[in-house]
């Protein structure tokens, strides 16, 4: 017996389901269960963000106009950026949606209270059949990456943009039932969500007859996202807000760690072209960002940031065609060719079948695509991190020393190392995308197709970072 | 007895796969030229937010001398794994020479403020051919060939 069943409660062991074995069920963990049980811990942590959030606007708006003395752009696009794609999504898959400050205000206002549960207030309307899925967050993401010099460096456009992300989440909060806006409209929301499908973390009910005999459904009531926690198949839609684990009378709730990419290995076939969509423009946006900002292409960026300029419409031409044409054409390409070799059929009829294929293989997207990022953001989080000591002494960028940090300089000593990780990151994540790719097929033969767009993916993303 | 070897030896075959590849990425020797050391002179022109030219190649040895000049503000210029530092006023020329005896890829960097992309003006110095991107790209191409191999159980991970 081990170190983690020790700390088990005996009941967990009498009640586990197939599904949950090889996972620890963190919400039995004596020592962790109170803080998941009491809803303080979280609401502290929720207060601060929300408190940093609204600092962050402020600081934009009134602080320097210079985005590296302006806590609002390090903070925000250095700091949080960072942590969220080396530790929140790839360890905790949506653990931030649980402390993300944009949508809380709107929550508590229809909540009638902080603590409350279900909605009491607004209009409570269903989000729109025809609007659901990824499309209208693959949409954001597209429009951020074509304004992304100008939005990642300008105090007062992140300000702005925060703001505004800020007043529609509430407002969207008093027209629609739950959390329409993280579900469908939140970019960040769409990212973590389809990388949450490949962090060890999830929230699952341990055993479903015990639910079928619960009429109450006091968790779907409880939960913010509209969720029915037995329906859960992935964890790409679930916000990890533990109000589920809190309702259920029965205890029959689990907080699980589980193996990585474990819902990349599920039997069911992916039918979702919106999330393939989403993955792709995951992929495209990665190569873009990390040519615009990490590399020595000056053309690049000067287009980049002069928006309304020919250069800028050139640029943002070719961010669209990368992101709407080459990627997903290629992949499509490439799954055609995996159809036509597993089922010997003619490319004719390989392609004429293909949307159920395009979206099941897009699965192996995912690890790729987070490692991507993972990779991107090695290139410029080590080399910034002066900035962030920087402007915790300095936020205005009004000439502060609060904590002798304001003259924080550059550390370069790491970029050796740092590229050493970058080339382990994205090589893991190839190797993850094959092993991802032969779950749908033995067949190396069927598989080579789709693995060779990988291979040119990481050697193309490869030049540009190293 | 030797059915049980076997076995664990199959089990075992995809991370001896893995170590190989990685020991031959790492250590097999490329057949990369070595020049003998020149002096070379570079002119770059800083501008907002780029450096022109923004790749600079050079060999192992060279006695590199930047001449750095800018067309609008305050610009600087420092190289990782160098110590190199530079700064130049609009119409100026200011230079600096170094030795480049590290190999490798290394960015260059502007090291004053000079607007909202600042932290994003990078250029890059490649002393000698970028081995370890071949290196890397050798790598990836066996790890490839490893997880598409039907031999191999890498596709089971996580369960």
């Amino acid at each position: 017996m081990n170190l983690l069943e020790h700390l088990v409660r005996p009941q967990t062991r009498e009640r586990v389901s197939a599904h949950h074995t090889g996972r620890v069920n963190l919400y039995r963990l004596k020592w962790l269960r109170p803080f998941v049980k009491n809803r303080w811990p979280q609401f502290i942590l929720r207060a601060v963000t929300l408190a940093g959030f609204i600092f962050t606007i402020a600081v934009g708006i009134f602080g320097s106009r210079v985005g590296s003395h302006n806590f609002a752009i390090i903070f925000v696009w250095i700091a949080w950026w960072t942590a969220l794609k080396l530790g929140f999504i790839p360890l905790g898959g949506r653990s931030w949606c649980s402390i993300c400050p944009i949508p809380l205000p709107g929550e508590w206002l229809l909540r009638g209270g902080i603590f409350k549960a279900g909605q009491k207030l607004g209009l409570n309307r269903r989000w729109p059949r025809w609007l659901r899925g990824t499309w209208i967050q693959s949409s954001a993401f597209l429009l951020i990456g074509i304004f992304s010099a100008v939005t990642l460096t300008n105090p007062r456009v992140t300000a702005w943009v925060l703001a505004g992300l800020f007043l529609l989440a509430t407002g969207l909060s008093i027209v629609f039932e739950k959390r329409s806006f993280c579900s469908y409209i939140c970019p960040i929301g769409g990212f973590t969500g389809i990388y949450a499908k490949t962090a060890p973390v999830e929230v699952r009910v341990i055993d479903k007859s015990i639910c079928a005999t619960h009429r109450p459904k006091t968790c779907y009531q409880a939960c913010p996202w509209g969720i029915y926690p037995v329906a859960l198949t992935d964890s790409s839609a679930c916000g990890l807000c533990m109000e589920c684990l809190r309702a259920c009378p029965r205890d029959n709730l689990a907080l699980n760690i589980r193996p990585f990419g474990d819902d990349l290995q599920s039997a069911a076939p992916a039918r979702r072209l919106d999330e393939a969509f989403f993955s792709s423009v995951m992929l495209g946006s990665a190569l873009a960002f990390a040519a615009v900002f990490t590399g020595p292409w000056g053309a690049l960026k000067t287009a980049a940031y002069a928006i309304g300029s020919l250069e800028w419409v050139v640029y943002a031409a070719g961010f669209m065609t990368l992101n709407l044409g080459v990627l997903p054409g290629l992949f499509t390409l490439a799954v055609s060719l995996s159809n036509r070799a597993e089922q010997q059929t003619t490319l004719r009829t390989a392609i004429a079948c293909q949307g159920a294929d395009v979206a099941s293989y897009a699965q192996a997207l995912l690890p790729l695509g987070m490692m991507s990022w993972v990779a991107f953001t090695l290139s410029f989080a080590l080399p910034k991190a002066h900035y962030v000591l920087s402007v915790i002494s300095d936020p205005f960028g009004w000439g502060w020393d609060l904590f002798g940090t304001a003259g924080a300089e550059v550390y370069t000593g790491l970029t050796g190392p740092a590229q050493i990780l970058q080339i382990g990151a994205l090589l893991g994540g190839l190797v993850w995308s094959v092993s991802v790719t032969r779950k749908k097929t033995p067949d190396w033969r069927a598989n080579l197709p789709v693995v060779v767009f990988f291979l040119i993916y990481t050697m193309v993303m490869l030049w540009v970072l190293i | 007895m030797a059915g049980t070897i076997a076995a664990r030896l199959r089990r075992a075959l995809p991370l001896i796969g893995v170590v190989a590849a990685v020991l031959l990425a790492a250590f097999i020797p490329l057949p990369v030229p070595t020049p003998d050391p020149i002096e070379r002179t570079i002119r770059v022109e800083a501008s907002r937010f780029a450096y022109q030219p923004g790749i600079i190649r050079a060999n192992r040895g060279d006695q590199i001398t930047i001449e750095l000049t800018s067309v609008d503000v305050v610009h600087g210029l420092s190289v990782d794994g160098y110590d190199v530092e530079l700064q130049v006023d609009p119409g100026r020329v200011s230079s600096v020479s170094f030795i480049t005896n590290n190999e490798g890829t290394f960015r260059l960097r502007c090291s004053v403020t000079c607007g909202d992309m600042h932290p994003f003006m990078v250029g890059k110095l490649q002393v000698g051919p970028n081995t370890l991107l071949m290196r890397a790209g050798f790598l990836s191409v066996m790890l490839t060939a490893i997880g598409l191999s039907r031999s191999t159980r890498l596709g089971r991970w996580g369960k």
